[in-house]
């Protein structure tokens, strides 16, 4: 036996009334690794995070993550079993601090959600706990500031600080990039590969564009109108014909890639 | 940080020795004026846990706030004179209400919540105006005599309404402690992250529904205890307090302070019944100035009295956030 | 028997009634957003209005025609100058604000006609009884439960074939898709609005010779239609039909079968229609 699969989908399917969004994923995402989801506009990769993250339940199949059945457990399960995930539009607490943004995750990690009689201010353990996160991303300086009142870039690092702030096993990004400028895309990009080295978490991102794609994934899975078109390492995927026509005939080389 | 807290501390406290002091200085009209405030602010604040906090806009709090009232009088009825079985036992049974209507309340959300938990709110109503022999109807419960509270053998007299007014704020400013001790806490933090992205909140792992029902339940429990002093102030438990209009003072107090602000919905049931008081002396017709009060504020003011004070001292302040 | 078919009818005129004021609820709510808690006080308005227009010009039928456009008129001016500016903003800042409105116009007729309650006699081709086996009918609630069904039957026309009725019910359905085809927003919120005001002022002029006009009426039907509307699904115009006879029958059949718990039922089936579907017998579940 090899060891377990960090995730593991088996013949995954899901019907929005008639449309099939997704039909039979099947795919592993091994321990310890950087991997990426791609595929054109509409291959379903957001619907298949939404599933695999328990946002909708699967219409057949399996999702196994740590060898244990989760198809259709509900979210707040998965993330207690270390299954996080990041959203395409950004998605933190507009109206609350940066440090509150953290600690919120931090609280619920140390089981404290229903402590009441303590003063939060009295926990300076759970602050430092969120602010070696903050550390992490950059975000330290910003700690006091409301959320919604920082530059999109750093509201995208917030969401990943929540993210950290459950010691994931397995982190799904969805879009990490979407919308940033080439500084804000490089600083996260450096972030992701620093993470994904340093802190024990495994990634499995989508993402748009093929230069990010390239640049860090070790391992790429392809999607195309709900089926799994290809997988392999970042070459094989490059010179794989079929995917090179599902992205209209090359626009792979027109991305400079 | 710290200084901030022990300067609301502070003040917190010199307007408490205040509002203690008040009986001395006022007219025992005053001071019955004064008593319905107090108890209707932990009523409003009471609400503000679901609207403020935790972003649960709620048309059915009048029901717990009536359960704490009848059940109160059912027990100064049936089980026992002591002040110190009627208090707990009121907020027992509004706890038990709250519970088990918020269970099924808290699987929705937005205007289906608020649409939902009027119509628990006025199943209570039907319950406290048709069950005939135990509630007494429309009629409702007279409480005939007041109960008895005694302190270290000392025998309070709770027929005095200075006595009352005392008793009542020591009650109100204990719930009013406790919620404050619960919006600083970490579930505190969570209610307020439940407001802000609900979404966000299970995507981290905390299952949304059992964090509302919590607030939900504490909620009910601390309006039913307003609703105890309330069928004493009274000396009556009558359906008007279940029905969702008086839901909608709550409401209206709340918003009339400022719901962001924690002592916002109190300060709003002050502005309420000082208006209430001078504009009845004019004219019956209050409920007209109410609605353009209302109106007024919500276009102009949305913050509230308390709530726009505050904005524009923060601001003298040179921008600090004001707490 | 006799008894059964009375039940139906009372049933079938209070939720006519109820179906006009929830049609525009429902409309408004679809198209705008917005849940209007002073929608039953356009109602109540629509009931004065065309009570004080028959005192003047004795007519009952110029009342019925003149009494929704005037509450139309004055909806406007409410959308125009307090809902516009609120639009943007949270639901329970649109909720308080037409709760507000709702406690100004409740106060304001009992400051023009007083607190008491005024009785309106139906015009004289509809007064006076229909035999029913042995017993009678008022002619007047068979003219509304008459009219329930040709009102909605313009309505159906008027949403299926004109463009301005496709126009609405499109935006009911989906306010984006209708922005992106080019419906201009502020316009259609303030027909709309004017057109839920005009069908709740109908069914106030209505409902006038059948229940006795009092300040209360409106708060008092506000929470059915609230209910009618939720249960039905909110925004769907079958639905809003539907909701309306399901709960005037379930108000004549109560009352007589259990009268004790005749004030709970709607309140229960509001929550058993909830809890199993959370939008509504017709809404589209999200």
């Amino acid at each position: 036996m090899t060891e377990t699969p960090l995730l593991e989908i088996k013949n995954l399917h899901k019907n929005f009334g008639k449309f099939q969004a997704l039909k039979g994923v099947s795919l592993t995402v091994p321990n310890g690794r950087l991997t990426a989801l791609i595929g054109p506009n509409g291959a379903g990769k957001t619907t298949f995070y939404n599933v695999v993250s328990g946002r909708y339940k699967p219409s057949s199949g399996h999702v196994y993550f740590c060898g244990e059945d989760v198809s259709g457990t509900a979210t707040h399960k998965l993330v207690g079993m270390g299954l996080l995930r990041s959203f395409q539009i950004t998605n933190i607490f507009p109206d609350l601090t940066v440090l509150e943004n953290v600690l919120t995750p931090v609280i619920i990690h140390n089981g404290k959600s229903f402590s009441m009689l303590r003063s939060l201010k009295r926990r300076s353990d759970f602050k430092e706990q969120a602010e070696k996160i903050l550390d992490m991303v950059g975000l330290a300086p910003f700690s006091n500031k409301v959320a919604s009142t920082l530059a999109y870039g750093d509201k995208r690092l917030i969401e990943i600080a929540i993210v950290l702030a459950r010691k994931p096993k397995l982190i799904l990004l969805d879009e990490p990039t979407a919308g940033m400028n080439p500084e804000e895309t490089d600083r996260i990009i450096n972030l992701i590969k620093e993470l994904a080295a340093k802190s024990g978490a495994t990634f499995f991102i989508t993402e748009h564009d093929m230069k990010v794609v390239f640049s860090i994934a070790e391992r790429i899975f392809v999607l195309n109108q709900g089926t799994p078109l290809a997988e392999g390492t970042p070459d094989e995927i490059r010179s794989n014909q079929a995917v090179r026509e599902a992205y209209l005939g090359g626009s792979l080389d027109a991305k400079g890639v | 940080m710290v200084g901030l807290f022990s300067k609301n501390f502070f003040v917190g406290f010199l307007v408490l020795i205040l509002m203690a002091l008040a009986p001395f200085f006022v007219t025992t009209h005053w001071v019955i004026i004064l008593t319905e405030i107090i108890i209707m602010s932990l009523f409003a604040m009471s609400f503000n846990l679901l609207f403020g906090y935790t972003g649960l806009l709620s048309f059915g709090q009048a029901g717990f706030f009536g359960v704490g009232a009848y059940v109160s009088a059912l027990t100064l009825t049936h089980l026992s004179s002591s002040f110190w079985v009627c208090l707990p036992v009121g907020i027992v049974g509004a706890m038990l209400f709250a519970l088990v209507i918020g269970w099924f309340c808290v699987r929705l959300d937005e205007i289906y919540f608020a649409i939902l938990t009027l119509g628990f709110g006025m199943m209570l109503f039907t319950l406290a105006h048709n069950w005939l022999s135990v509630t007494g109807g429309s009629d409702g419960l007279t409480i005939a005599s007041m109960p008895v509270l005694s302190i270290f053998g000392h025998k309070i007299e709770l027929f005095n309404p200075k006595f009352f007014y005392w008793v009542s704020l020591t009650v109100v400013s204990l719930g009013i402690i406790f919620l404050r001790q619960i919006v600083k806490s970490p579930f505190g933090l969570l209610l307020t992250a439940t407001r802000e992205n609900s979404q966000r909140v299970s995507f981290v792992g905390q299952n949304v529904r059992t964090v509302r029902l919590v607030a939900f339940t504490i909620a009910g429990s601390l309006a039913g205890m307003a609703g105890v002093l309330f069928a004493l102030f009274n000396r009556i438990a009558s359906p008007e307090m279940l029905h969702w209009s008086f839901s909608g003072k709550a409401v209206l107090m709340t918003i009339l302070g400022g719901s962001s602000v924690f002592l916002g919905p109190a300060v709003g049931t002050a502005v309420f019944f000082v208006l209430e008081h001078f504009i009845t002396s004019y004219t019956t017709n209050w409920m007209i100035f109410l609605g353009a009060i209302l109106v007024i504020l919500v276009l102009a003011f949305p913050q509230g009295v308390l709530g726009t004070l505050a904005t524009f001292f923060s601001k003298l302040n040179g921008g600090r956030n004001s707490d | 028997m006799e008894g059964f078919l009375i039940n139906v009818l009372n049933g079938l005129s209070w939720g006519m009634l109820l179906f006009l004021i929830s049609m525009g609820l429902t409309t408004v709510f679809g198209v705008m957003g917005v849940l209007n808690f002073a929608h039953g006080s356009l109602f109540m308005l629509g009931a004065y209005i065309s009570m004080q227009l028959t005192r003047w010009i004795s007519s009952f039928w110029l009342g019925l025609i003149f009494a929704p456009i005037i509450v139309a008129i004055l909806a406007i001016i409410i959308e125009r100058f307090l809902l516009r500016p609120v639009y943007g903003r949270d639901v329970s800042f649109q909720l308080l604000l037409t709760f507000g409105v709702m406690l100004f116009l409740d106060d304001g007729v009992r400051l023009i006609w007083g607190p008491a309650h005024h009785l309106v006699n139906p015009p004289d081709v509809l007064s006076g009884v229909f035999p029913i086996f042995d017993q009678t009918y008022p002619v007047y609630r068979l003219f509304l439960i008459a009219m329930g069904p040709a009102i909605g039957i313009i309505l159906w026309a008027f949403f299926s074939y004109s463009r301005y009725g496709k126009i609405i019910r499109a935006a009911a359905m989906d306010r984006e898709m209708a922005e992106i085809i080019g419906v201009r927003a502020p316009i259609l919120f303030t027909a709309v609005f004017a057109f839920g005001a005009w069908l709740a002022g109908l069914g106030g002029a209505l409902a006038a010779p059948h229940q006795s006009v009092g300040p209360a009426i409106g708060e008092h039907i506000i929470i059915e239609s609230f209910i009618v509307v939720v249960i039905g699904g909110m925004g769907s115009f079958p639905g809003a039909f539907v909701g309306a006879l399901i709960l005037g029958l379930l108000g004549s059949f109560g009352a007589t079968m259990a009268p004790n718990f005749q004030m709970a039922l709607p309140y229960i089936l509001l929550a058993i229609v909830l809890l199993t579907r959370p939008r509504g017998i017709f809404g589209e579940e999200s």
